[in-house]
């Protein structure tokens, strides 16, 4: 029988906040242990949590650029469980009624995965285990987290893929995460069930936890889905229930242990008054936020004439996008600009946390003022990114690697001379070109470039070579 | 009152130079060590703490600056109230050897009037008793007859404020833990409006109720404490600051006030208690007020209301008490599981366990709805009720206890009993109201009768007002002298 994947996703995404949900500390990653904290998100008696605002300004930015309902009246409550890394015995989150509800990420098919819910919760601290000892970290607890909740809309692997892709662009695009996956600030946790292709109804899933990398979720769908098509061939059941992958063979596993019987015993948590969130406010926050990516892929390809592939390479992060926006301002050479990006800029950045980080010693107007020189006929093509390479080597502006005579170009009678000398020194070329193989200028001219060392302007050159090898 | 350490009296005897403030400590400090034993009002002295701040007053004093009112004045903190490098315990076995690191908002406050922290005051542990008796270094005993119980929570406090043996002391109301003590102990006890002044520090039993309040010997002081302690805190989400200062209002003329009785606060009151309780109504009649008789029936949920949502709170706010990063661990455990179970089986008092456990009920899927979720409804309802009595009077009165103190060691015997002493007092912290508690004489058996004041939200001052004048009107047969303590 043929089998269909019928996948939902909850995605944690841990915010860029520069302190945490509900005290002053710094959310800052990296740091010695337990250096982080204070009375407040180790939760020592008498401590009383503070709602950061920046909070719910990023939750409602991700909401809006979910196409979300904002809740206008949401609240926050308390999931009480018990384990080492939660200093309270509960994680306060949202229940029942999130700050954000029924949106969208549309896939580049077009296919709109829903979205359920967007609700804020705090992260918890981290176990390490050391020598047969088990340490807590608190450094994490208190971190802002958003949890994104999808409909089980998704059908395929590689939509599960584009999906969280695209949720990390649209979150690194508004500014609200940065979703790195290898430090843990985005994390999914995957609902996995399959049945058969054309059957509406949906069968018992399981939740795979914690994946943490494109590789192992895909991998882990993967596997997860074989099995459950092996247990329902066989005539067996699924049972609904919890599991993790194993990074080393490769399989999911039940995970035992008293977390499913888990009752949370969620109430409203009385430490916190109501999140009012106004009209005033998501319309502010809606000014502030930028170009949707998608539409942004689309402007890139119409407006800077730029091939998808590379749209989509400078899209993929807003910095690249805004810095290569602001070089191509006014330019007529969008295209050069895209390049100088994706090629030297691109390859000394390296990796793709620097890329992330975009720091470049060029600024986008010196690049647009190199680019410019071009439009203007001053420089020419191949002179472009050997200037670029020097100015990234030394943070200079173009003006610094071209001299006068480079930009000056070559003046008309000089230029004149050069050609005719060009056509002297070329008989043969002079001799096919006047009978018939047009071809043959170009031989011609390309003496002329290297005679000026490329400061002449090709269209000029071309002009009076014309005339001359014509009489 | 007047006769022993109030506020206004030690203030006077301070600036006047009548006494130093390291004398006047020292005394106290005294005091603590010959009356203690008997009282047991305190769990933890801090003679080193007072002596330094007295120390810093004699000094302004010395040098002719002025003192604010309670610059000086010994006082007390209830156990649940944080105090950095003090042991703060709740008297419960599982907080021993906690020392905070951080100070409560209320004590920040007093520390930067140079309050005289003398020590830290008994208490049922966690604040869940009525007797201070499930406290784990038992009971304070009642400075009138200490055969009988101090009263609860807040037992220490009034033991220590009713036993002369600090002149104020800050304690939590919850349930009536500040009002139901005072009364007991023969003293005032002021549970401000939900919200006035910071939770910031106190160790939570039942968020959404518990209050900090002043335990004094006077209306006044208990005005003077509170507009000290009253005050916004961006620390506290809840906390919304005092609407205004109360000791400006206290002299106003309560002539046609019109003073609310809500016949369902007097069912099954103490013969008594209950002619106590009208003939303080006769003393603010005699002073110009109305009476306006009442009906609130949705008053008989109070009880059931409370247990079930301040249980369920407090299930899950003494999560957090598993031996990992402070007080007491289990010394024998196999593992991390084993470890959390046995210190928490072996921390926690029978009364503590009972509430957790409640709570624990109360808000399991399948029983939340017809629990929880029920009693919030009604607590809406109550909350609804006052707002429509206050719509036809400006004040109620109420006995704040249908008794007196009884004799010790009845919470054992039987906790649901115990549970009923509070039935006047809740209703206040369920629709987080200002509540007074004032001396309004003696029972058949002698001992002190408490009468309560009721205000709409955010009238501490017309409360303190009516309270004041009451106790003014009264002096001679409201308050019963104590043969304990400072005497000045």
């Amino acid at each position: 029988m043929n089998y269909e994947l019928v996948c939902g996703l909850e995605t944690h995404v841990e915010l860029a906040t520069k302190t945490k949900i509900f005290c002053s500390c710094t959310t800052e990653f990296g740091a010695e242990p337990n250096t982080h904290c204070c009375p407040v998100c180790i939760g020592l008696p008498g401590t009383l949590p503070k709602l950061n605002k920046a909070v719910v300004e990023y939750a409602v930015t991700a909401g809006l650029a979910t196409h979300c309902e904002i809740n206008p009246d949401a609240k926050m409550d308390r999931k009480n469980y018990v384990y080492p890394d939660l200093p309270k015995a509960y994680q306060i989150s949202e229940y029942d009624q999130p700050l954000c509800w029924n949106g969208y990420v549309e896939l580049s098919s077009g296919k709109k995965i829903r979205l359920t819910r967007i609700h804020i919760e705090e992260d918890a601290g981290k176990l390490v285990h050391e020598r047969g000892n088990t340490l807590i970290d608190y450094n994490r607890g208190g971190v802002p987290l958003i949890e994104i909740v999808s409909e089980p809309d998704i059908r395929s692997i590689g939509e599960a893929a584009e999906y969280v892709e695209q949720l990390q662009t649209i979150m690194r695009y508004i500014g609200v995460s940065d979703c790195k996956m290898q430090e843990g600030s985005l994390r999914c946790d995957v609902n996995v069930s399959v049945r058969p292709k054309g059957s509406d109804r949906l069968g018992t899933r399981t939740e795979i936890k914690n994946m943490n990398s494109f590789s192992h979720m895909t991998k882990a769908i993967q596997y997860e889905m074989d099995r459950q098509i092996d247990l329902l061939e066989s005539g067996e059941d699924v049972v609904q229930e919890t599991r993790r992958y194993n990074e080393e063979n490769g399989c999911t596993e039940g995970m035992r242990g008293k977390e499913d019987a888990n009752d949370y015993r969620y109430f409203r948590d009385p430490d916190l008054v109501a999140i009012r969130v106004t009209d005033d406010m998501v319309a502010a926050l809606k000014a502030k936020m930028p170009e949707d990516p998608q539409k942004r892929l689309a402007r890139f390809q119409t407006e800077y004439g730029l091939p998808e592939a590379d749209a989509r390479l400078l899209i993929d992060r807003r910095r690249t996008a805004d810095y290569f926006e602001a070089a191509a301002k006014g330019t007529k050479n969008p295209r050069t600009v895209a390049n100088c990006i994706l090629g030297p800029i691109f390859s000394r950045l390296g990796s793709d946390a620097a890329k992330d980080e975009f720091r470049v010693s060029v600024s986008p107007e010196n690049l647009n003022a190199l680019v410019s020189l071009l439009d203007a006929g001053k420089i020419r093509k191949n002179l472009v990114k050997s200037t670029l390479e020097k100015m990234l080597d030394t943070g200079k502006p173009a003006a610094a690697f071209l001299s006068e005579k480079d930009l000056a170009g070559v003046n008309p009678d000089d230029l004149r001379k050069i050609c005719e000398q060009a056509a002297a020194d070329n008989p043969n070329a002079v001799k096919d070109y006047r009978s018939g193989k047009e071809k043959a200028l170009k031989a011609v001219l390309g003496a002329v470039m290297k005679a000026t060392r490329g400061r002449a302007n090709p269209q000029e050159a071309e002009k009076i070579l014309t005339q001359i090898m014509k009489a | 009152m007047g006769k022993y350490g109030t506020i206004a009296r030690l203030h006077e005897l301070l600036t006047t130079r009548q006494i130093s403030c390291a004398e006047l400590t020292k005394k106290y400090l005294g005091a603590i060590e010959t009356d203690n034993g008997r009282l047991n009002a305190y769990i933890k002295a801090t003679p080193e703490t007072a002596l330094a701040a007295a120390e810093k007053v004699d000094a302004k004093i010395a040098a002719g600056q002025p003192i604010a009112p309670l610059e000086g004045i010994p006082m007390t903190l209830k156990d649940n109230i944080s105090t950095a490098g003090i042991e703060t315990t709740c008297c419960s076995k599982i907080l021993k050897g906690y020392v905070p690191i951080y100070d409560a908002t209320v004590w920040s406050l007093l520390k930067r009037q140079n309050a005289v922290l003398l020590g830290k005051t008994n208490m049922d542990e966690f604040a869940m008793g009525s007797t201070c008796e499930t406290s784990c270094f038992g009971g304070a005993k009642n400075p009138h007859d200490t055969g009988r119980v101090a009263g609860g929570s807040s037992g220490g406090g009034a033991a220590a404020v009713g036993g002369n043996l600090a002149a104020y002391g800050l304690g939590s109301d919850t349930g009536g833990s500040i009002r139901q003590p005072a009364s007991f102990c023969g003293i005032v006890g002021f549970k401000p409006t939900y919200g006035a002044v910071s939770r910031y520090g106190l160790v939570a039993f039942a968020s959404s109720f518990d209050q900090i309040g002043p335990i004094t010997q006077s209306v006044e002081d208990a005005a003077l404490v509170y507009d000290a302690i009253s005050a916004y805190d961006e620390m506290d989400s809840t906390s919304s600051g005092r609407k205004e200062p109360a000791f400006p209002s206290l002299g106003n003329d309560i002539r046609g006030k019109k003073i609310g009785i809500a016949k369902e606060y007097f069912d099954g009151v103490r013969e008594d208690v209950n002619g106590a309780i009208r003939k303080a109504l006769d003393v603010f009649r005699s002073l110009g007020a109305e009476t306006v008789e009442l009906s609130m029936p949705s008053l008989k949920y109070s009880l059931p209301v409370y247990y079930i949502l301040a249980c369920a709170e407090a299930s899950s706010n003494l999560g957090r008490y598993d031996g990992i990063r402070y007080g007491y661990q289990t010394a024998h455990y196999t593992d991390r599981n084993d470890m959390v179970c046995k210190t928490r089986s072996e921390g926690f008092g029978a009364e503590v366990k009972r509430r957790i456990l409640l709570g624990t009920y109360v808000l399991s899927a399948g029983y939340y709805d017809a629990y929880y979720k029920k009693a919030q409804n009604l607590r809406g309802t109550i909350v609804r009720a006052f707002e429509n009595a206050f719509q036809k009077c400006d004040l109620m009165l109420a006995p704040t206890v249908p008794m007196t103190a009884f004799a010790s060691g009845r919470t054992a015997k039987d906790p649901v009993e115990t549970y009923l002493t509070d039935i006047c007092t809740v209703p206040v912290n369920i629709a987080g109201l200002p509540g007074i508690s004032v001396p309004c004489g003696t029972g058949a058996d002698g001992m002190p009768v408490g009468l309560q004041l009721i205000g709409p939200k955010f009238s501490e001052a017309a409360v303190l007002n009516a309270a004041n004048r009451y106790e003014l009107a009264a002096r001679e047969s409201s308050f019963k002298a104590v043969k304990a303590g400072v005497s000045l």
